[in-house]
C-alpha cells in the first residue's frame, strides 16, 4: 500500500523532471538563438566567445548572475518581493503538465487541457503585478499597472480564438485538438484567428512590440528594475519558458501538434516529437523575427488594437465559424 | 484514497486559513493576495470533486480577471493604516451581530432533522465516472433546460456593462486623439504646404 504510493510519487516526479529539465535547457538555447538571430538581423556577430560559436554563452550568463549579490531594497515589501519571481517561474513551468509532445507523451491528459493552459497563462500577470507593487518604486509600479491592463485586454481575444478552435474540435482535450487536425491544420481554414492568436501571444508574454511593462526606454527596466542576481534570473527564465509554452500552444491549436504536414511515406516515419519541436522552433523564430523588425507600440495604440480591432473581429469570427458549421452540418458531436 | 484525503485536507485547510487571513491581514494588498490563494484552493477542491470545468472557470474568471482588477484598484489606493484602525471598535458590534446571525443559521442547518432534508434524497457528491465530459454535460443542461435563465444572465451583464460605460465616459475638451485613418491618408501633397516667406516678417 505505502509502496504503491511511493512508486506512484516517484513516477510522477520522474515525469515532471523529464519535462521541466528539457524546457529549462531549451530556454538557455533559446536565449542564445535569440541573440544570434538578432545579431544576424542587425549585421553583427552576436555571442561567439564562450564555447564553439558562443553556444555556452547563456550558461555563463546564468552562472554570473547567480553568483552576484541578491539585493532586496529596504523599502520593499520583502515577502511579496521574493515571492513574485518564484510565482512567475512556477506558473511558466506549470503549463507544461498538459502539453502533448507526441501521442501519449503527456504528463496529465486532462479533459479541460486547453482551459488549464488558458488559466495558467492568465495567472502569469500576478508575478509582474506583485513585483511592481512590492518594489515600492515608481518605475516598477508603472510597469505593473501597464501589464495588468494589457493582459486583461488581450486575454479576451485569446479566449475567443480558443472558442473558435473548440467549435471545430468538439473537445477541450489537447490530444483531441491535435487529432482533429489530421485532415487539415487549423491554421489554413482559420488563418485570421491564427494571426490574432500569434499577436496576442506576443502581448501575453510581454514580447516586443508589446513589451510595455518592461519598456527600457521609458521605464528603466519596468517591473524588474529593482531585481538582481537570482531573482532576476527567475524572471528571465520565466519569461522565456512562457514564450516556449505559448509557442507550443500555438502549434497545438493551429499547426497540428505532432502531426506531419502530409501523411505520406517519408514524412510520417519521423517521430511526432520531432515534428512538434520543429514547429515550436519555427514559431519561436517568428517571435524573434518580430522583435528584430517592429518598433514598440505606444500604450494607447496597444489598447486600441486589443479592444477595438481584435475583440470585435474575433467575436465576429466565432459567430461566422459556428454559423458555417451549423449550416453545412459539420459540427463535431 | 489516502492521497485523496490528504489533498482534500491540504486544499481545504489552506482555503480556510487564507480566508481568515483576508480579514485579518493589516495590509489590504496582502488581503487580496490571500483572497487569490483562497480562490485557487477552492478550485483545487472542485478538481477533487470531479468538476474540472468549474475549477478552471473559477481560476480564469475570478483569479485571472476579477482579482487582477481588484488588486489593481487596491494597489492604487493611498490608505492610511492608522486611520483604518480607528473605527474598529465602532464597527465591532455590527460585525459581531452579522457573525452571530450567520453562526445561528449554520447551526440551524446542522441541527434540523436530516430525514426531511432535501439533500438526503440526492446522490452524494462524487465524481460521476462515465464517458461524457462534464463540460459537455454542463452545456447540455445549460442550453436546454436553463436556456432562458442563461439569456437573462447575459442581459443583466449587458445592462451592467452599458451602465458602467455611461458612468465613466466623459468627453473632456482639449484632449488630442489619434485618427489613424486621417494619418494613413496623408501624402506629400497634403502634408507639405509651400509658402513664400518675406524676409524679416515670418509666417
Amino acid at each position: 500500500m505505502t509502496y504503491d504510493i511511493l512508486i506512484t510519487g516517484l513516477i510522477i516526479i520522474a515525469q515532471i523532471l523529464a519535462v521541466v529539465v528539457p524546457v529549462l535547457i531549451s530556454v538557455a538555447f533559446l536565449v542564445y538563438a535569440e541573440r544570434k538571430v538578432l545579431a544576424l538581423i542587425q549585421l553583427r556577430r552576436g555571442p561567439n566567445i564562450v564555447g564553439p560559436f558562443g553556444i555556452l554563452q547563456s550558461f555563463a550568463d546564468a552562472l554570473k548572475l547567480i553568483t552576484k549579490e541578491n539585493i532586496i531594497p529596504s523599502g520593499s515589501n520583502k515577502i511579496v518581493f521574493i515571492l513574485a519571481p518564484i510565482i512567475t517561474m512556477v506558473l511558466s513551468l506549470a503549463g507544461w503538465a498538459v502539453i502533448p509532445f507526441a501521442p501519449g507523451w503527456v504528463v496529465s491528459d486532462i479533459n479541460v487541457g486547453i482551459m488549464y493552459l488558458f488559466a495558467v497563462s492568465s495567472l502569469g500577470v500576478y508575478g509582474i503585478i506583485m513585483a511592481g507593487w512590492a518594489s515600492n518604486s515608481q518605475y516598477p509600479f508603472l510597469g505593473a499597472l501597464r501589464s495588468a491592463a494589457q493582459m486583461v485586454s488581450y486575454e479576451v481575444s485569446i479566449g475567443f480564438v480558443i472558442i473558435t478552435v473548440l467549435l471545430c474540435v468538439g473537445s477541450l482535450n489537447l490530444s483531441k485538438i491535435v487529432l482533429a487536425q489530421q485532415t487539415v491544420w487549423f491554421a489554413i481554414p482559420l488563418l485570421p484567428m491564427f494571426i490574432i492568436f500569434f499577436i496576442s501571444a506576443l502581448a501575453e508574454t510581454n514580447r516586443l512590440p508589446f513589451d510595455l511593462p518592461e519598456d527600457e526606454s521609458t521605464l528603466v527596466a519596468g517591473f524588474f528594475t529593482e531585481y538582481s542576481s537570482a531573482s532576476f534570473v527567475l524572471f528571465f527564465l520565466g519569461e522565456y519558458a512562457s514564450m516556449i509554452l505559448m509557442s507550443s500552444m500555438t502549434v497545438i491549436l493551429f499547426l497540428g501538434g505532432w502531426l506531419p504536414p502530409f501523411d505520406v511515406y517519408p514524412l510520417n516515419v519521423v517521430p511526432g516529437v520531432i515534428w512538434f519541436t520543429v514547429k515550436v522552433i519555427f514559431i519561436l523564430f517568428l517571435f524573434i523575427w518580430v522583435r528584430g523588425t517592429f518598433p514598440r507600440y505606444r500604450y494607447d495604440q496597444l489598447m486600441r488594437l486589443g479592444w477595438k480591432v481584435f475583440l470585435p473581429f474575433s467575436m465576429f469570427w466565432v459567430v461566422a465559424t459556428s454559423g458555417f458549421l451549423v449550416y453545412f452540418d459539420m459540427l463535431p458531436n | 484514497m489516502v492521497l485523496y484525503s490528504l489533498t482534500f485536507y491540504l486544499f481545504s485547510s489552506v482555503a480556510v486559513l487564507s480566508a481568515l487571513m483576508v480579514i485579518s491581514a493589516k495590509n489590504p494588498v496582502h488581503s487580496v493576495l490571500f483572497l487569490i490563494l483562497s480562490f485557487v484552493n477552492a478550485s483545487g477542491l472542485f478538481v477533487l470533486l470531479g468538476a474540472e470545468f468549474l475549477a478552471m472557470i473559477l481560476v480564469v474568471v475570478y483569479v485571472g480577471a476579477v482579482a487582477v482588477l481588484f488588486l489593481f484598484v487596491v494597489m492604487m489606493l493611498d490608505i492610511n493604516f492608522v486611520k483604518l484602525r480607528e473605527g474598529f471598535l465602532q464597527y465591532l458590534p455590527f460585525g459581531a451581530l452579522l457573525g452571530i446571525v450567520l453562526v445561528i443559521e449554520l447551526g440551524i442547518l446542522f441541527l434540523t432533522d436530516r430525514s426531511s432534508n432535501i439533500y438526503n434524497n440526492q446522490t452524494p457528491l462524487q465524481p460521476i465516472v462515465n464517458e461524457v465530459e462534464n463540460t459537455k454535460m454542463i452545456g447540455q443542461i445549460l442550453y436546454t433546460e436553463y436556456f432562458y435563465l442563461f439569456q437573462i444572465c447575459g442581459i443583466i451583464l449587458l445592462v451592467a456593462m452599458i451602465g458602467s460605460i455611461t458612468l465613466t465616459l466623459r468627453d473632456k475638451g482639449g484632449v488630442k486623439r489619434q485618427n489613424i485613418d486621417s494619418q494613413n491618408t496623408v501624402d506629400a501633397s497634403t502634408a507639405i504646404e509651400k509658402k513664400k516667406v518675406k524676409i524679416g516678417e515670418g509666417i
